[in-house]
C-alpha cells in the first residue's frame, strides 16, 4: 500500500505542475492587465504610474521569464507575492484556508451523512410514499441554484425569525472563547454548510438509492435472506456496503465541484474563505494570488482523490492496491 | 410613490441636521459596511475607494473642505496666500502626535510629499506646479509654485495628500513596509484589528488633537461581499452605516422606509461623480459630430435619474458637475427628443452600421442602465451590440480604443483643472490606458483653454475660460455626459453628524456620535 500512496503522489506532483503552467497561460490569456485595474482604482492612470506597478510587479518581464520565476518559486514551495494586496501568496492563502476547510468539509460531512441516510430510506421504502417524499426532497436541492437557496435561507432564518446570523465567520466585537467561540462559530457556519450540503446531499441520495435498489436484486442478497439474516442486518452489511463504490467515486469526483460551490457560499454569507479571495482576485487579475489559490485547489482535490481510492480498500477489500 | 418617500426622506434628514444642535454624547461603537475589502490601509500607497474610507479615520491631511469646498483646518492650523499667489504658508497644529506618540512636525510633511510624488498618482500631478517645498521651522511649511495655479488650495485633502510618519517609511522599502496593513497616522482612530475578510476594527485615538474628539469608541468595517447580504446586514440591525455605494439602487427605497433610518446624498460634493458614456470619436458613424449630438438627443436622461437611479442625482449639462467650481448651465442643451436624434442621423448619413456597446461591469444598477440606453438608441434607428465584460475586460477594450460606446463614471475633485481637462485635452490620448483621453477627441482651441485656466488669476478669469471650454465641449459632444451621480449614505438615524464635509464618509468619523 505504501508505494501505492508513493506512485501516486509522484504522480500527483507531476500533475499539479502541469496544472501551475496550463493556468499561467490560461490567466494570462484573459484580457485586462493588473497594473491597470490598479491605477483605474487610485483614480489616475498615466504612463509614469502604470510603468512603475508593471515594473514593480515584474509584468513588463517576458512571459517565459515570468514563468520560469513562478513555477522555480512554486517548486520551492514560494506561491510568490500578490500584486494587489501586497503581501505573500502563502501568508494571505493561509489566513483563509482553515475558514474554508470548515466549511467544505462540514458541508461534504452533511451531505454524504444525510445523502446516504435517505438514500437508504428511499430503497428500503421503495415505491412508498416515504420513497415519493424524499426524492421530491432531493430533487428540490438538486435543481435550486445555490445562491437561490443561500438567499432564501436568509430571508426566512435571519430575516423573518431571526434564529441565525446572515453573514460572517463569528459575532464581531463579541470577543468570546472557549466553548463560547465554537458555540458561535457553528451558528454562524450552519446556514452556509447545509445550503452548500444539501446540493451534495441531493446527488448522495438519488445515487445512493439507485445503486442500493440495484444491489438488492443480485443473488447473493437472496442468498443473505435465506440464510435467515435479518432485514437490518442485509441492508446494512450487503446491500449498503456494495452500493456505496458509486458513491464513493462520486464524492472523490465532488471535491473540486466542492470548492467551486464554496466560492458563491462564501460571497453571500461572508465567509472568508479561500473561495471569496480566489474571486477577488480574478477579477482583479491579481495573477499570483489566483495562481496560488489554484495551486492549493489542485493539491486539495487530488489529496480528497487519493483518500477516495484508499476508502474503495475500505468499503470493497475485493479491491487491490497495484502498485 | 418610492421616489417621493425617499425624496421625503432625504429632505428630512437634511432637516435632521439639529444633530448639530444637539450636545454630541461620547462612547458607544458604529458598525459600517466596507465593500470591497481595501488590498491595503496605507493610503499613501493605495487609494482606491474602501482604503480611503477605512483610512481616512486614521490618517490626515494638512485641510479638509466644507460641502462649499472651502478649506478647513486639520492638520494645518492656518493658511496665507502671497499676492503673487506663488506662495504658500501653512501654519502646522501645534502638539499634534502620531499614534506612536511620536510627534507630528514640518519634516513629515515635507517625507510625505516626496513619497506621494513616487507612490500617488493624482497627488504628483497636482503637485506638478510646485518649484519647492521648506519647512524653515517645525511647524511651518512654504511651498513656492513654478507658477500661479488656481486649484492648488483643493488638494490637501487626507485621499489626495495624506500625511505619513516620516519615522516609519524613511529608509524603508515602502511596498513591503509592515505598517501598510496596521496604520500609524495622526486621525482621530488608531487602527486596531483586521481579520481578512471578515472585519477591521479602529479604536478611539485617545491623544487626538481636537480635545474631546473623536467622541465614538470603536469603528468596526465589515466586509461582506455580497449586496443582497449588505440590505439584509441593515435590516437585521447588524450594521449602522452603509456608505453610498454598498447596496443595489433598488434596495435604497425599501431600506429607507426601515424604523429609524436616514439616508443622506451629501458627501460627495468633492468627488462630484459624473457618468457618461465614452464615444469613441476616431472611427465610425461616432467620428461624425452630429451623430455624437444624436446620441445626446436620443437618450431619455431623465428616466435613467427616476427609475434607474431612484431620483436620485442629476441630469448633466456637461462635462462640468454643477457642485464643482465654474460650473456654468449656460451650454447648448440636448433634451430628450428621439425625432430630432432621427434627424440628425439622418443628415449624417448613418444606415444602421453596428455599434459596440460596453456597460459598465459594477452591478445589477449599470447593467439595468446599459439595456436601458441600448433601448434608446435602437428606438432611433441605431443598431447596438452589447458587450459584455469584467471590469478588468472592459478597461483593456477601453484603453485599446478597441470599443465605439462604454459607460463610466469619473470624480472631478473639486476644480476643472484636476478632474474635468484630463479627458478632453489631446495630451493625454495615451493608448493603453483608462481614464484620460480615451475618445480621442483633440481640439486646440480647449487644449489652450485648459493650459490657460489652471494657471490663470484672478479668478474671474479662470471662471470666463472654463465657461467658454464647457461652452465648446458641449456643442462638440466628444463623450455622452448622463447624470451627476449620487450615492446616499444609508445610517440608523441615531448616528448623528457622519457627513460633515464634501469628502463625506472618506473623511472618517471625526464628528460622529451616537445618541443612544
Amino acid at each position: 500500500m505504501l508505494s501505492f500512496v508513493a506512485q501516486r503522489v509522484l504522480k500527483g506532483v507531476i500533475v499539479l505542475l502541469a496544472i501551475v503552467v496550463l493556468n499561467f497561460f490560461l490567466i494570462r490569456l484573459a484580457p485586462g492587465d493588473p497594473a491597470v485595474v490598479m491605477a483605474g482604482e487610485a483614480g489616475a492612470s498615466d504612463q509614469v504610474f502604470v510603468k512603475q506597478l508593471r515594473e514593480k510587479f515584474g509584468l513588463d518581464k517576458p512571459l517565459p521569464e515570468q514563468l520560469f520565476i513562478y513555477v522555480k518559486g512554486v517548486v520551492t514551495l514560494d506561491l510568490g507575492f500578490s500584486f494587489r494586496q501586497q503581501a505573500p501568496v502563502a501568508k494571505l492563502i493561509g489566513e483563509r484556508l482553515p475558514a474554508t476547510l470548515l466549511l467544505t468539509l462540514t458541508a461534504f460531512a452533511i451531505s454524504l451523512a444525510l445523502g446516504i441516510l435517505f438514500g437508504t430510506f428511499a430503497a428500503r421504502f421503495a415505491g412508498t410514499f416515504l420513497d415519493t417524499a424524499i426524492t421530491v426532497f432531493a430533487l428540490i436541492f438538486y435543481a435550486m441554484p445555490l445562491f437561490w437557496v443561500a438567499l432564501m435561507g436568509i430571508l426566512l432564518f435571519s430575516v423573518t425569525m431571526d434564529w441565525l446570523p446572515s453573514f460572517g465567520y463569528e459575532t464581531v466585537g463579541a470577543n468570546l472563547t472557549g466553548l463560547a467561540h465554537a458555540v458561535d462559530v457553528a451558528k454562524h457556519l450552519i446556514m452556509p454548510a447545509m445550503t452548500l450540503g444539501l446540493f451534495f446531499m441531493a446527488t448522495y441520495t438519488r445515487m445512493t438509492r439507485a445503486s442500493m435498489l440495484e444491489v438488492k436484486r443480485l443473488d447473493f442478497v437472496k442468498t443473505a435472506r435465506a440464510k435467515g439474516l435479518s432485514d437490518a442486518v442485509i441492508q446494512r452489511r450487503h446491500v449498503l456496503r456494495n452500493a456505496l463504490l458509486p458513491v464513493v467515486t462520486l464524492a472523490g469526483v465532488h471535491s473540486g465541484t466542492l470548492i467551486g460551490g464554496a466560492v458563491i457560499t462564501e460571497t453571500v454569507f461572508a465567509w472568508p474563505g479561500i473561495g471569496r479571495l480566489m474571486y477577488d482576485a480574478l477579477l482583479q487579475r491579481d495573477y499570483n494570488l489566483l495562481l496560488g489559490v489554484f495551486v492549493i485547489c489542485s493539491a486539495m482535490v487530488l489529496v480528497f482523490n487519493l483518500i477516495t481510492d484508499l476508502v474503495y480498500r475500505l468499503v470493497d477489500p475485493r479491491i487491490e492496491f497495484a502498485a | 410613490m418610492p421616489k417621493r418617500v425617499l425624496l421625503g426622506l432625504l429632505l428630512a434628514c437634511g432637516l435632521a441636521a439639529p444633530a448639530l444642535a444637539q450636545e454630541p454624547k461620547t462612547g458607544g461603537v458604529v458598525n459600517a459596511v466596507i465593500q470591497p475589502e481595501p488590498p491595503g490601509l496605507m493610503l499613501a500607497i493605495v487609494q482606491n475607494g474602501p482604503t480611503q474610507m477605512v483610512s481616512g479615520n486614521v490618517f490626515e491631511g494638512l485641510l479638509r473642505y466644507n460641502p462649499k469646498l472651502e478649506p478647513q483646518p486639520e492638520l494645518a492650523e492656518s493658511w496665507s496666500v502671497s499676492e503673487d499667489a506663488k506662495t504658500y504658508t501653512f501654519k502646522l497644529r501645534k502638539g499634534v502626535t502620531w499614534h506612536d506618540g511620536k510627534p507630528f512636525t514640518a519634516a513629515d510633511v515635507l517625507f510625505s510629499i516626496e513619497m506621494l510624488k513616487q507612490t500617488h498618482a493624482r497627488a504628483r500631478t497636482n503637485l506638478a506646479q510646485v518649484d519647492k517645498i521648506e519647512a524653515p521651522d517645525d511647524h511651518t511649511v512654504v511651498f513656492t509654485l513654478k507658477q500661479p495655479f488656481g486649484p492648488f488650495l483643493g488638494i490637501f485633502e487626507v485621499g489626495s495628500m495624506p500625511m505619513v510618519p516620516k519615522h516609519l517609511y524613511e529608509g524603508t522599502d515602502w511596498k513591503t513596509n509592515a505598517y501598510n496593513n496596521a496604520p500609524i497616522g495622526t486621525g482621530p482612530f488608531m487602527f486596531k484589528e483586521w481579520q481578512k475578510g471578515s472585519f477591521i476594527r479602529l479604536v478611539k485615538n485617545p491623544n487626538y488633537h481636537e480635545k474631546g474628539k473623536p467622541y465614538l469608541d470603536e469603528i468596526y468595517w465589515q466586509i461582506i461581499p455580497d449586496a443582497a447580504a449588505r440590505s439584509v446586514a441593515f435590516e437585521t440591525g447588524k450594521v449602522d452605516v452603509l456608505p453610498g455605494g454598498s447596496v443595489e439602487n433598488f434596495d435604497v427605497p425599501r431600506l429607507s422606509k426601515l424604523k429609524d433610518t436616514c439616508v443622506t446624498g451629501a458627501g460627495w460634493e468633492f468627488f462630484s461623480p459624473l457618468s457618461w458614456l465614452w464615444l469613441n470619436n476616431r472611427q465610425g458613424p461616432l467620428a461624425d459630430k452630429r451623430v455624437r449630438q444624436a446620441i445626446m438627443y436620443a437618450i431619455d436622461r431623465d428616466f435613467a435619474k427616476d427609475v434607474i437611479w431612484n431620483g436620485l442625482g442629476k441630469v448633466a449639462t456637461g462635462p462640468s458637475a454643477s457642485t464643482i467650481k465654474y460650473y456654468t448651465a449656460d451650454v447648448p442643451k440636448y433634451p430628450y427628443d428621439p425625432a430630432k436624434a432621427k434627424a440628425l442621423l439622418k443628415e449624417a448619413g448613418y444606415k444602421g452600421e453596428k455599434i459596440r456597446m460596453l456597460p459598465l461591469a459594477y452591478g445589477e444598477t449599470w447593467q439595468r442602465w446599459g439595456e436601458a440606453v441600448k433601448q434608446n438608441l435602437q428606438d432611433v434607428g441605431m443598431t447596438i451590440e452589447t458587450i459584455a465584460t469584467d471590469v478588468a475586460g472592459g478597461n483593456q477594450k477601453i484603453g485599446d480604443w478597441d470599443y465605439d460606446i462604454a459607460f463610466t463614471y469619473l470624480y472631478q475633485y473639486g476644480d476643472p483643472a484636476l478632474g474635468v481637462g484630463r479627458n478632453y485635452i489631446s495630451s493625454n490620448i495615451v493608448k493603453g490606458q483608462v481614464f484620460n483621453n480615451v475618445e480621442g477627441y483633440s481640439n486646440p482651441e480647449i487644449d489652450k483653454l485648459f493650459a490657460d485656466g489652471a494657471v490663470a488669476t484672478p479668478d474671474s478669469k479662470r471662471k470666463e475660460i472654463y465657461e467658454k471650454a464647457q461652452k465648446i465641449l458641449v456643442e462638440d459632444v466628444p463623450v455622452a455626459w448622463m447624470l451627476e451621480l449620487q450615492f446616499p449614505t444609508i445610517t440608523r438615524c441615531k448616528v448623528k453628524n457622519l457627513i460633515t464635509t464634501a469628502i463625506g464618509v472618506n473623511d472618517g468619523f471625526k464628528d460622529a456620535w451616537l445618541d443612544k
